[in-house]
């Protein structure tokens, strides 16, 4: 296939035009010697018709029939509605909305991102998006501890493993040192932040629901940051959760930030995600990533553009407050597009996941697979399966992909399987599962 | 245009969520519970005329053209979009394991073969989610491999023409950024690279050809320069589409460098992302790649992440698969001989406008250019400035060049057509500049006023980040 629409002639009266006598002339600046010969070493050119039947054969490879995974990206339900609006090409093919008077449709969606994000986090602000929960969480940190000047970051064994190793790694190129706070029954031990508190400490990190799918108390930990005046990042990597449960804002939280890929955007294999950021009023010019803001156009009408832009890159070079400059834009027209379309049934549709895992839970009970941890869960949790790793392998022989097992993840959790339900499952599924895991471990 | 918020009203939400054979089993304790949320209640039918409304009010490449230096808006395939949206793909969770995940590490890996072939580099990691993220996650390698040598060194060089990103990435590392001038013509000046170029230099980062879409004639003697000083050399690879098929980065000199697949690989830009900006490296440096890599064994594909020397993980999972589909579709499609071949058309077109446009407009370096050039604003009549051309430009329903970048030339416009335009396009887009040339001479009003064919007018951006409002509320 070519998308190039010049022919032969359209070509010899340009060069014309240009002054030379071919297209090789054009790269004269090129040092003869680092100039290819030969040509690449990839394959020849296909039609579309032989690239689609070459990808369909590579998808046929990826076939689970039935998974339970979670961990930090949720497969939920894409109303129909997202998809054909996301495909306008007006949309998906645009650039970046520099030019405000082209870009009204990107801006204005982007707004009601902004919007959104604030009031399912409890925050006053929100940014247009970031890459993924696990640098938006480790933006925040950065930026917690630029505003103070301080080099170390208390971080909860609670939070995803992904994204602590994020964390690990923009923390080593910083300088900044974090320290592990331990868990408790699957949640953050209060005692153990406290403990680790210290005059050069410039922020706290928790998740919630927690890796492990158990909600923290948020207030808790809160409570015991306020003396010091340390700033609470609470990272969210389930939105849905917060259809339903109350927001870290209400709670005490300072910055609220994570994935949002449930709104609206597949699984994908893990990307492109949907990271986002939101905080109070105090944080707003130290904010990494794109603001767009409300204005009025010559004509004195309503009209939206990107703005406090002194914090960015573009601008501010080596002084800005990040490097980001594109973030996940479409994924985030995308979740402003299911978030309209789900509205405030958000809250019925969260509730209806946290049902859907709490029935599996009891029935996993019923085969004697207890939940590893009594903390109340939102759409994930943690079950005890005895020879958890077999069982497992057994079960995705069989096309079905039970959870994650956590054995990978930390050596006192083998046998333990993290298991999330959302609304795409229904009862038979849950049955199907355990049905399947009672004829292995029995 | 009125918000999603202004159209809500109670009663109107007609999304229905099942039961899923289920009466409520909810057990959560009442003091977790909120006492309800405020989105939105509206309908369907309002969703799909909301959205539809704010599309026609956006430009993007499937209207007309982008002549965005630096951005290298071509055309979409609109394949990639089918493909991206195979179920095998966007349903694929990435914790289901190597054995139910060939089909997509096989996509990886084979793109990552691919990318270093075009580039010559010996490995690619896919991770980094924009070009950005890739520039950070490489200046990071860049500490790594000197705090393994035991040397401490300070200072990143950028040129006084670099992208914003580039000194942006350099300090979220703690590194210094020292800035190297360029010389009237455009190149590198040499000779205070040579003085700038002491024990503190870690590396140098350049975007090549530079970002006045020349070819650095230097380049080997830039390198040469670094490497004797045992400093290393990066290369933003923003402008890949001037070089692809017709010269590798590698054998310019560069030790590492980053891809924009949302540019040179037809990726759509979606208004902001999502892009991705895969990292490749020297064979020196491939052990410092993030996790995890995808390799290949007799038993098939996999990812490792007992990567002992890795900087660790740059992103929560893989990077941007599905825009990896997009661009692995695009690199199949159009093979070898096309790859070159786009790369050929996209310097052909801009200096075919060069040609058309240096006569009306100031050119401030007169050479053949590589994929985009730059002119500006100097000698426009009655103060007509770059922005005001940008904006008049929209009316002839052209999106606006690049403007004001780089900082080192003067209300700089920057155009880069890319290969999809055709020559009817170009040859209109020539006769518009030089149509508002002539408008700034005789109706400099109309220059100044503009845009008045625009959904909105000029926009006040000051107003906007004098009283910043960034949510709505009623």
């Amino acid at each position: 296939m070519s998308f190039v629409s010049n022919n032969k002639t359209d070509e010899k009266d340009m060069l014309k035009r240009i002054g030379v006598n071919n297209i090789e002339a054009l790269f004269a600046d090129i040092p003869e010697d680092i100039r290819s010969t030969g040509g690449l070493g990839l394959p020849e050119a296909l039609s579309e018709i032989e690239a689609e039947k070459l990808l369909r054969l590579m998808e046929k490879e990826n076939r689970p029939r039935l998974s339970f995974l979670g961990g930090g990206v949720y497969p939920h339900y894409i109303p129909a509605a997202v998809d054909q609006l996301t495909l306008r090409s007006e949309f998906y093919t645009a650039y970046t909305p520099y030019q405000p008077e082209v870009s009204q449709g990107t801006l204005t969606a982007i707004f009601e991102f902004q919007t959104m994000i604030c009031r399912l986090t409890g925050m006053d602000v929100a940014n247009a998006s970031m890459y993924d929960g696990a640098t938006a969480a480790a933006e925040a940190v950065l930026m917690c501890l630029g505003m103070k000047k301080k080099r170390r970051v208390v971080i909860s064994h609670a939070l995803h493993p992904h994204y602590r190793e994020v964390i690990k790694t923009y923390a080593w190129a910083n300088d900044i040192t974090p320290a592990w706070a331990e868990c408790a029954g699957g949640v953050t031990d209060v005692a153990a932040v406290r403990a680790l508190l210290d005059d050069d400490t410039g922020a706290v990190v928790i998740q919630t629901p927690g890796f492990f799918g158990c909600i923290e108390d948020v207030a808790a930990i809160s409570a015991c940051l306020s003396e010091k005046k340390i700033p609470l990042i609470v990272v969210v990597n389930e939105m849905v959760s917060l259809g339903l449960l109350k927001s870290p804002g209400q709670l005490g939280a300072d910055i609220v930030c994570g994935e949002a890929q449930s709104l609206g955007n597949p699984v994908g294999f893990g990307g492109p995600l949907l990271g986002f950021m939101a905080a109070k009023k105090a944080y707003m010019r130290k904010m990494p990533g794109r603001f767009v803001g409300k204005t009025l156009d010559a004509d004195g009408n309503t009209a939206y553009v990107l703005t406090l832009q002194t914090r960015e890159q573009h601008i501010r070079r080596e002084k800005a407050t990040s490097n980001i400059c594109t973030n996940e834009g479409l994924c985030a027209l995308r979740a402003v597009i299911y978030l309209s379309m789900v509205g405030n049934r958000l809250r019925d549709l969260a509730r209806l996941n946290h049902s859907l895992a709490a029935y599996m839970k009891k029935e996993f009970s019923r085969i004697g697979c207890e939940p590893l941890y009594e903390s109340p869960c939102f759409n994930e949790f943690t079950v005890k399966i005895k020879n958890a790793k077999s069982v497992l392998e057994k079960l995705s022989q069989q096309g079905i992909v039970l959870g994650l097992d956590l054995g990978d993840y930390q050596e006192n959790l083998t046998d333990a399987v993290l298991v999330c339900c959302t609304e795409e499952k229904t009862k038979q599924d849950i049955d199907a599962a355990v049905a399947a895991v009672k004829a292995i471990t029995v | 245009m009125s918000v999603i918020f202004e159209k809500s009203k109670p009663g109107k939400n007609g999304f229905r969520i099942p039961d899923n054979g289920l009466k409520d089993m909810a057990e959560l304790p009442e003091d977790l519970v909120n006492d309800g949320i405020d989105l939105v209640d509206v309908n369907e039918v309002d969703v799909a005329r909301h959205y539809t409304a704010l599309s026609k009010m956006n430009f993007g490449v499937d209207c007309g053209m982008y002549p965005l230096g630096s951005c290298t808006m071509k055309y979409n395939p609109k394949i990639n979009e089918r493909m991206a949206a195979l179920e095998g793909f966007s349903r694929l969770h990435p914790f289901s394991g190597d054995s139910l995940s060939q089909g997509a590490l096989k996509l990886m890996y084979e793109l990552s073969v691919s990318l270093s072939e075009i580039t010559g580099m010996a490995a690619f990691s896919l991770s980094p989610a924009a070009g950005a993220h890739g520039e950070l996650t490489a200046v990071m390698i860049i500490k790594k491999y000197f705090a393994d040598r035991g040397e401490q060194r300070r200072v990143i060089l950028i040129p006084d023409s670099a992208h914003g990103t580039n000194p942006a990435s350099v300090a979220m590392c703690g590194f210094e950024v020292k800035e190297v001038p360029s010389t009237k013509e455009g190149d590198v000046d040499i000779s205070v690279l040579e003085q700038m170029t002491d024990e503190n230099v870690a590396a140098m980062m350049l975007t090549s050809p530079n970002t006045l879409g020349l070819f650095d004639r230097n380049i080997t003697v830039i390198a040469d320069i670094l490497h004797r000083n045992g400093a290393l050399f990066y290369g933003d690879g923003a402008n890949l589409n001037a070089v692809m098929g017709v010269a590798k980065i590698r054998d310019m000199g560069f030790d590492l460098m980053h891809i924009n697949l949302h540019k040179t690989f037809s990726t759509p830009h979606g208004g902001g992302g999502p892009g991705s900006g895969p990292i490749g490296v020297a064979p020196d440096l491939v052990k410092y790649l993030p996790v995890p890599v995808v390799r290949k064994s007799a038993d098939g594909y996999f990812l490792d992440d007992a990567c002992p020397a890795s900087i660790g993980r740059v992103h929560s999972f893989y990077g941007n698969f599905l825009v990896f589909v997009k661009a692995y579709t695009y690199i199949r499609m159009l093979g070898a001989e096309g790859i070159r071949n786009a790369c050929e058309h996209a310097v052909l077109n801009a200096n075919y406008l060069l040609a058309g446009l240096k006569k009306a407009f100031n050119l401030p370096i007169d050479r053949t250019c590589m994929h985009e050039f730059v002119l500006n604003d100097e000698g426009m009549p009655n103060g007509v400035t770059t922005n005001d051309i940008a904006k008049r430009l929209l009316d002839y329903g052209f999106h606006a060049p690049t403007i004001y970048f780089p900082l080192i030339v003067h209300g700089s416009i920057m155009i880069e057509p890319t290969e999809t335009e055709n020559r009817e396009m170009l040859d209109r887009f020539i006769e518009i500049m030089i149509s508002i040339k002539k408008e700034a001479g005789e109706n400099p009003e109309m220059v100044k006023s503009a845009p008045v064919q625009t959904p909105v007018k000029r926009v006040d951006a000051v107003l906007a980040a004098r009283k910043p409002v960034l949510k709505w509320e009623k």
